[in-house]
């Protein structure tokens, strides 16, 4: 047996307790054998009896008095923010309906730009965007915070979000044929989007995420 | 224990400030032993085991009460004491260091025939002795030795507290028992 590269290598693992048999009983023998392996072996067990029976410290006096006092002062906000995390639904439910009943409820009604997805051809009058008569729309045309008026043609769908479609002036016989679906003025889907829960939801969600990152910084 | 150790964290994870102090008061002697061996001085070691139980409390809520609250206790621990030895000094070199013969000669001199009586393996002298070796190790060999023998780890555990493979905690801790082979054989 290779003392170096074996014996030694034996010893260490006899020492974490990983030897099998076979190899006890090789070491063993080899052990017998060689003096300046049972030297070695010798050394090591000593070597870590020595750093074993070194006796246990104690922490100083107040340790635990000394660490409590350097703790961070449990804060109101921070209880506050626990509190919001280890309950998430009475949280979604209490900021949806605060966001509701304040800021975010009015900044909806407010201060919205009209916007449409097309301009070409369209007028836009004090919230009202106008197909004039005569003009055909080719393709969707979705309207934003703003009512829209068809006088002339649109040849897709129409998605209103925060508004209404409205009648064009009554035009004799024509507004008849208007009620008739067949011959309204827009060939594809309407859509009315009453974004505002959609609104406020972005708005809760926008919280939580704020929520959390706040916590995970701590 | 582990449960009632178990029940305070859940405690602290509450909110509840007071059940960390049972938690302190009942891990504070392994901690600072850790701290104390691997940095070789007390008033650096109580300062490293206070900062280690500070950070456990404010990160409390990222431990994993399916482990071993001990494991990652320490895990913080040699984390804390690691970082600062390396700010403090350049690099070991495990041959040069245990190739040094500093402090070995009044040592070497009882050595061989004359055999140690008991008591004088209790001696302070002795100890301070044993310390001073230990701490002459480098970091990495430092760190599995003071988990191994003072602490008494397995190396399974001492793989989770260091996060290095139990194959790499093998090999550094049979390299730092031939480095204090060799430097405590004298004694
Ligand atoms: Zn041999």
């Amino acid at each position: 047996m290779n003392c170096k590269k074996e014996a030694v290598v034996l010893m260490h693992k006899y020492m974490d307790g990983e030897l099998h048999k076979e190899e006890e009983r090789r070491l063993r023998d080899h052990l017998n054998t060689c003096q300046s392996c049972q030297n070695h072996f010798h050394e090591l067990k000593r070597a870590t009896t020595l750093v074993k029976n070194t006796s246990p410290v104690s922490a100083p006096k107040n340790f635990t008095a000394n660490v409590m006092n350097n703790l961070p002062k449990e804060k109101k906000r921070k209880s506050y923010v626990r509190y919001l995390q280890r309950h998430p639904l009475i949280t979604a439910a209490a900021v949806f309906f605060i966001l509701m009943f304040s800021g975010i409820f009015s900044a909806w009604n407010q201060d919205q730009q009209v916007t449409v997805s097309k301009q070409e051809n369209l007028e836009i009058r004090e919230n009202v965007v106008i197909v004039p008569e005569g003009v055909t729309v080719s393709g969707d045309l979705t309207v934003r915070n703003g009512d829209l008026r068809i006088d002339g043609k649109i040849d897709g769908d129409v998605t209103i979000i925060n508004g209404d479609i409205i009648d064009g002036e009554p035009q004799g016989e024509i507004s008849d044929e208007f009620d008739n679906s067949t011959l309204r003025a827009y060939s594809g889907e309407l859509t009315e989007v009453n974004q505002i829960y959609e609104w406020v939801w972005y708005h809760t969600k926008q919280f939580f995420t704020e929520l959390f990152a706040f916590g995970s910084d701590e | 224990m582990e449960s009632m150790i178990k029940q305070k964290i859940k405690e602290v994870k509450k909110g509840d400030q007071s059940a960390f102090e049972d938690i302190v008061t009942f891990y504070q002697n392994k901690v600072y032993h850790i701290c104390l061996r691997m940095i070789g001085n007390a008033y650096e070691a109580e300062d490293l085991a206070q900062e280690a139980f500070i950070r456990a409390y404010t990160n409390i809520h990222t431990f994993d009460e399916r482990r071993k609250f001990s494991t990652w206790l320490y895990r913080i621990a040699t984390n804390l004491t690691i970082d600062r030895i390396r700010k403090k000094k350049p690099d070991y070199h495990l041959d040069a260091e245990v190739k040094g013969t500093d402090g070995l000669d009044m040592y070497s001199q009882m050595a061989a025939d004359q055999a140690l009586p008991e008591e004088e393996v209790e001696s302070l002298e002795l100890q301070t002795y044993i310390h001073k070796e230990i701490l002459a190790l480098p970091p990495k060999y430092r760190s599995v030795i003071v988990l191994r023998y003072l602490d008494e780890l397995s190396l399974q555990e001492i793989a989770e507290v260091l996060e290095i493979p139990v194959g790499t905690v093998k090999t550094r801790v049979h390299r730092g028992r031939e480095a204090l082979r060799k430097r405590l054989r004298h004694v």
